[in-house]
């Protein structure tokens, strides 16, 4: 008996999550839109800076939310992709001259590509063997980017140093809030794709293999096309997110993009929620702000501190940020009743 | 001919720590279903551990059993305080957790024992063994306890009430709690005796790499990759992916021009995945049959 219940349920790593809650309500929408496009105007230039990166690793994370909360598919290695975009977009900056615009969507393709690639062979590994595969990419990628063979595209060690944009037209605008509107507006833009990739016939086919796969075989999904086509998209995305991060950091060397990054990312997903989107930006929040936190409180402890408020975190709402939201939302019902 | 034979010696030597640090894994694998990702870190605290009794004037044995005693009951202490109360949640949230603890066991070691290079001493002296350059006595040694921990595990999984009871209530706990097995303190005793096998691992190791906070990182991926090699749930697998993963580590360095230190670790991982591709329940793994 007990074996059967266990096949049926046989325990996906995500619990499914019904359709509609995957986004936000339209009025919370709204209100999150419009902060983030009035708060660069009230902050310095720096904190412009960070919120760009808050956008980069927001689309990073929302990449692997799409592998591992869509498709179940676990991966270690973002790090990897996140690598090849950024190097995709600076080389084509600096060795080609080309319009820094220009370069995302190239950076998207060959990390779909690449991912799409990486995925055929990952398709008989599951679990931690996936894990242990993904950590492979990553570790190795650094490393690729080190040898001697591209040292005249890569810079070698050292990396190679990308020019910030200008805000074009002319507009009085810094360049730093420039790239952070221009963050925004792909952002925006990719973040409505993911939704409705998932709400698509393609995303309902993710969370078909990704709850049970042998039962969505069964009915006629192609398991092996769109798993590979889960890393595919999402290496896609982590690609563009690196292409940015290159932009906004205007600097890419082989260290910046260890296994650490991916770790990370990982992070992120969990503390905004496995398989809800918009709580890729509270991870990512999460990820950038809170080392830095811990590291105020106290210095050298400043590993302990970010571990003992990852555990409060993980103990307070398991299920991460999405958690929180539905708490949110309970009480803000219970005081419209009254 | 000769280089090979050597590099195989060495190899087998490497292979050791790494088959040390993979019965550890497999333990934890067994009772809880996953990879500790602090399982390193944890190793390398009791070392400290016992690095620190034997500062105090505790000889050699006397600090090695009590920090076995430490370890388990340390294992059993962060499995009720932290790990307990997280069961229900989703198996990528305990793994968050497991990386929390990595960062704090490591920061808080660093901050009694700081980042400096200790020495740590070996039961087994470093001479030469039989005459071989390649491979010291600490180094046999080391191979000597991990076969004896392989067969003790062996003793303990087949042979006792308690061993039994572990396996049954990691592959099937709702039959194994209907018969009376306690599972909630299985997975408990699992930690347990995964922390005590990692604190062996550790001082084993710690002569080789020198002790310091981040000792365990390199050896704790190897230690992954050849317990996942042998197949998790196999401790005869794991021990024998350790010797393995060690001789393709150094074959890897000799053979192929332009490997460095730094590629060693993506080729032979590399390596291991395109075996897990063909295998992909690794060399000694049980595949996992699934029921529709």
């Amino acid at each position: 008996m007990s074996a059967v219940q266990e096949a049926v349920t046989d325990a996906p790593a995500v619990e499914a999550i019904p359709k509609r809650a995957l986004t936000l309500g339209s009025g919370t929408s709204l209100v999150m839109l419009a902060l983030l496009i009035a708060a660069p105007l009230f902050v310095k230039n720096f904190i412009i800076f960070q919120m760009t990166m808050l956008l980069v690793y927001g689309l990073a994370v929302l990449a692997l939310n799409i592998l591992t909360g869509g498709s179940g598919q676990f991966s270690l290695g973002q790090s990897a992709f996140y690598a090849v975009g950024a190097y995709t977009s600076a080389i084509l900056m600096e060795h080609v001259g080309m319009n820094y615009a220009l370069t995302l969507p190239i950076a998207g393709l060959v990390c779909f590509v690449f991912g799409f690639l990486f995925g055929q062979p990952a398709l008989r590994l599951s679990g931690v063997y996936l894990a242990l595969a993904t950590f492979a990419l990553a570790t190795a990628m650094p490393q690729l980017l080190k040898l001697g063979y591209f040292e005249h595209w890569t810079g070698g060690v050292q990396g190679l140093v990308v020019t910030k944009p200008d805000a074009p037209f002319g507009l009085p605008v810094s360049q730093d809030m420039w790239l952070y509107y221009f963050t925004l507006v792909i952002t925006i833009a990719i973040y409505f794709f993911s939704v409705n990739l998932l709400r698509s016939r393609s995303g309902r086919a993710f969370m078909a293999i990704r709850d049970n796969e042998i039962a969505a075989s069964a009915m006629g999904i192609n398991v092996a096309l769109y798993k590979t086509l889960a890393f595919g998209v999402s290496a896609g995305i982590t690609g563009v997110a690196g292409g940015l991060g290159a932009i906004t950091v205007q600097f890419v060397a082989p260290d910046g993009y260890t296994i650490t990054l991916a770790i990370s990312l990982f992070l992120g997903m969990v503390v905004g929620g496995v398989g809800w989107l918009p709580g890729s930006i509270v991870g990512s929040a999460f990820i950038i702000f809170v080392p830095n936190i811990a590291e105020g409180i106290s210095k050298g402890l400043s590993g302990a501190v970010f571990g003992i408020i990852l555990f409060l975190v993980i103990f307070l709402v398991p299920h991460g940020a999405r958690q929180g939201a539905l708490i949110a939302q309970h009480l803000i019902g219970k005081l419209k009743k009254r | 001919m000769e280089l090979l034979t050597n590099q195989v010696l060495a190899g087998i030597a490497t292979g050791a720590i790494y088959a040390c640090m993979a019965l550890a894994v497999v333990m934890i694998y067994q009772a809880i279903d996953h990879l500790n990702f602090a399982q390193g870190e944890m190793a390398m605290f009791s070392t400290f551990i016992s690095w620190q009794l034997m500062q105090w004037g505790v000889p050699y044995w006397g600090a090695f059993v009590l920090t076995l005693g430490f370890s388990f009951a340390g294992g059993i202490l962060i499995e009720r305080l932290l790990f307990k109360p997280l069961a229900k949640a989703p198996i990528l949230t305990n793994v968050a957790g497991f990386i929390a603890l990595y960062a704090i066991i490591n920061s808080v070691a660093g901050l009694i024992w700081d980042f400096t290079i200790k020495q740590y001493p070996t039961p087994f002296g470093s001479s030469p063994f039989l005459g071989s350059q390649l491979i010291s006595t600490h180094q046999a040694g080391m191979i000597g306890v991990t076969v004896l921990l392989l067969i003790a595990l062996y003793f303990f999984f087949q042979f006792t009430r308690a061993g039994l009871a572990m396996r049954a209530a990691a592959s099937v706990p709702e039959s194994a709690r209907l018969v009376g097995v306690n599972t909630s303190w299985m997975i408990a005793l699992g930690w347990g005796m995964a922390a005590a096998i990692g604190s062996i691992a550790g001082m084993m190791i710690a002569p080789v790499v020198f002790l310091e906070p981040n000792m365990m990182l390199g050896v704790l991926i190897y230690g992954f990759a050849a317990a996942v090699l042998g197949g998790l749930t196999s401790p005869f697998g794991a021990v024998i992916g350790g010797f393995l993963v060690g001789i393709f580590e150094n074959l890897v360095g000799t053979y192929i021009p332009g490997v460095g230190n730094e590629l060693k670790l993506p080729i032979a991982l590399a390596l291991i995945v395109t075996v897990l591709v063909v295998k992909p329940a690794g060399l000694f793994g049980r595949p996992i049959v699934k029921r529709v």
